[in-house]
């Protein structure tokens, strides 16, 4: 029922200019034997597996200092090597998961659901409620979110939450502009119509009947910005605003470990780097498995 | 016609003056809530709570905030941010020398990324659908959501340390020429190209296959132009409006990735100052390096949207704003 679409051919077509989100409904159902969308659902599969048990299945304590063999370099007892305190990276590259795939799931579940509510009063309402608010969302929008992340973690102090609210509050105005748009070309359509006139009130037409039909970009958009919540959380972890210590984090790690890398020890951040990038790269498989990079 | 594309960069510029005020404010308002008052910053946790006093009443901060921001936005109109309280010297001088470093290193990003994404989505587009087109889109847009810091270190550890191509620095040391200060920022400009070059092969991509499905394509094949010159004449000339303007649009953007970049090789550009203005809460520093990324935005993407207004007749009807 996820593909659901409904047969009348206007319906189908695919609402026009949503950047980066072109649902093309015909190309759901073979998008789940898509190899790209495979592998990135196994990668993810993987980590969220890593986040929620990684604490029983880790060889070492991802917490333990061991002073006496700090900077170890791989090798066949510690896998990744140890880092500055002697504790064993590859454990806490698993454990390091756990709130990075905590904290961007939840921002984005929190922008998608402001977003999108937003984005079906911006497209339903319309006329000049839509074009004054659309207006401040785009000066919302001029501001880089690092920079504005930055201004409210240093104003709030940084923790998890502080990063979810920063991240959920930033992606609202982007999600809402997808939706609008793709409301827009659900509005004139007969079952609309044909709802409002057997009495539906607003909040009946937007949710219940608009919604369901919208619900493809809508899905496309959070995966997309799945994505880029991943890279922001861990852009803050690593400039100090984020997750803090003593979390196993990958962003905190890479931020304590590049100061060494001139002296040649390199694993601490390769292997915690290969992470970031191993989720967001799957992450981005599973969007273009769903269609989100065709353009037209 | 003139006059009607003047009226039409007239309000675009007008909306763009208003998006400015409202970051000014948002900011201004925003920095109420850093936490410390300016006196304390100045004078450490020790000093005395009546000298603290004091110097907020010198410096103003005793005053309603409304008056503090209109007292700001006149002086900065004029080109004056006020001092900086961390450094307690006036904030001018040091935000001009960091857009200027900043536009040196978008400058060698820019140089590196419009030639290779450019191509790439015209390579893409030309063959959509194929697998290259699918592996070239892939893996720009995959390049593109790695974290800069992580791609940054990892480029740098590659071709800074063990191959010793670059120099880890962003910054080449004072008195250096023109040519070495480039040649400094060719590795940090690098994680900047993984992250555009994706977005402007996407946009050239969808503009060259649009372009090749239109009706004026077909009419030149059919009249027996060859490929070449309908790719060059009829094609690229269509496909490449839209890219402009995202370029235009995206100069604002990577001015984010500043932030992560500058801090990481040591350049003395726009995104360190901000990020060390936060931290150290030195308010009218952030206050003014906050409001110029904001300026340099709205700048490129009002001049995306007049260039491509220029470009295509079609638009001047419709100011988008």
């Amino acid at each position: 029922m996820t593909y659901f679409q409904p047969a009348s051919p206007v319906l189908s077509k695919p609402p026009v200019d949503v950047e980066g989100a072109d649902a093309r409904p015909r190309r759901a159902a073979p998008a789940l034997r898509s190899p790209t969308l495979i592998l990135g659902v196994v990668v993810l599969v993987f980590w969220v597996f890593c986040a929620i048990l990684g604490t029983h299945v880790v060889p070492f304590d991802p917490y333990a200092d061991n002073v006496l063999s700090t900077f170890t370099p791989p090798d066949s007892e510690h896998w990744f090597g140890t880092d500055q305190l002697g504790r064993d990276v590859f454990s806490r590259v698993i454990v390091g998961s756990r709130d990075i795939l905590t904290v961007a799931p939840l921002a984005t579940v929190l922008g998608v659901g402001l977003g999108a509510v937003l984005g079906l009063l911006l497209g339903y309402v319309g006329g000049w409620f839509d074009a004054t608010v659309s207006r401040i969302l785009d000066a919302l929008m001029a501001l880089p979110l690092v920079v504005l992340a930055l201004m409210t973690l240093v104003a709030v102090g940084a923790s998890n939450l502080g990063v979810i609210l920063v991240i959920g509050f930033v992606y609202a105005p982007i999600v809402a502009r997808t939706v609008r748009t793709a409301v827009y070309a659900q509005r004139e359509l007969d079952y609309v119509s044909a709802a409002r006139l057997s009495g539906a009130g607003p909040i009946v037409v937007m949710f219940r009947e608009i919604l369901p039909n919208v619900r493809q970009p809508i899905l496309i958009e959070a995966i997309v910005r799945l994505g880029y919540a991943f890279f922001t959380v861990a852009t803050l972890s690593f400039l100090g605003l984020g997750i803090q210590p003593p979390s196993a984090d990958w962003g905190l790690a890479i931020a304590d470990g590049y100061v060494f890398l001139s002296g040649g020890l390199w694993w601490v951040v390769t292997f915690n780097g290969l992470a970031i990038i191993s989720l967001v790269v799957a992450t981005n498989l599973i969007a273009e498995g769903l269609g989100a990079f065709e353009t037209r | 016609m003139v006059a009607a594309l003047g009226r039409v960069v007239l309000t675009r510029l007008g909306t763009m003056l208003i998006t400015l005020i409202l970051v000014s404010v948002v900011v201004f308002l925003g920095g109420q809530v850093l936490p410390g008052d300016p006196g304390r910053v100045r004078l450490g946790p020790l000093a005395d709570a009546n000298a603290v006093a004091a110097l907020n009443h010198q410096l103003g901060t005793d005053r309603p905030v409304s008056v503090q921001y209109f007292d700001w936005l006149m002086h900065a109109l004029r080109g004056d941010f006020g001092n900086s309280l961390a450094l307690n010297a006036p904030v001018a001088p040091f935000l001009r020398d960091a857009l200027a470093n900043s536009a040196a290193l978008v400058a060698v990003a820019l140089t590196l990324v419009l030639p290779i994404s450019i191509g790439a989505g015209i390579w893409a587009g030309l063959r959509a659908g194929s697998y290259t087109d699918r592996a070239i889109i892939l893996s720009s847009v995959s390049l593109a959501i790695i974290p800069d810091f992580v791609s940054a270190l990892l480029l740098s550890m590659v071709f800074g340390l063990w191959l010793s191509w670059f120099p880890i620095t962003g910054s080449a040391p004072p008195g250096s020429g023109f040519w070495i200060g480039i040649y400094y920022l060719i590795l940090p400009s690098l994680p900047l190209v993984l992250i555009y070059t994706g977005y402007i092969a996407r946009m050239t991509r969808a503009g060259v296959v649009e372009a090749l499905a239109s009706d004026y394509t077909r009419t030149a094949v059919l009249k027996g132009l060859p490929i070449r010159k309908v790719i060059w004449r009829h094609v690229l000339r269509n496909a490449l409006m839209p890219t402009i303007a995202v370029i235009a649009t995206q100069i604002g953007y990577l001015l984010g990735g500043l932030v992560v970049i500058e801090s990481l090789f040591q350049i003395h550009g726009l995104g360190n100052l901000v990020l060390s203005a936060a931290k150290s809460r030195d308010f009218p520093m952030l206050e003014a390096g906050v409001v110029t990324l904001a300026a340099v935005y709205v700048l490129g993407a009002a001049a995306g949207d007049i260039i491509q207004m220029i470009l295509d007749p079609r638009l001047r009807g419709t100011a988008r704003t």
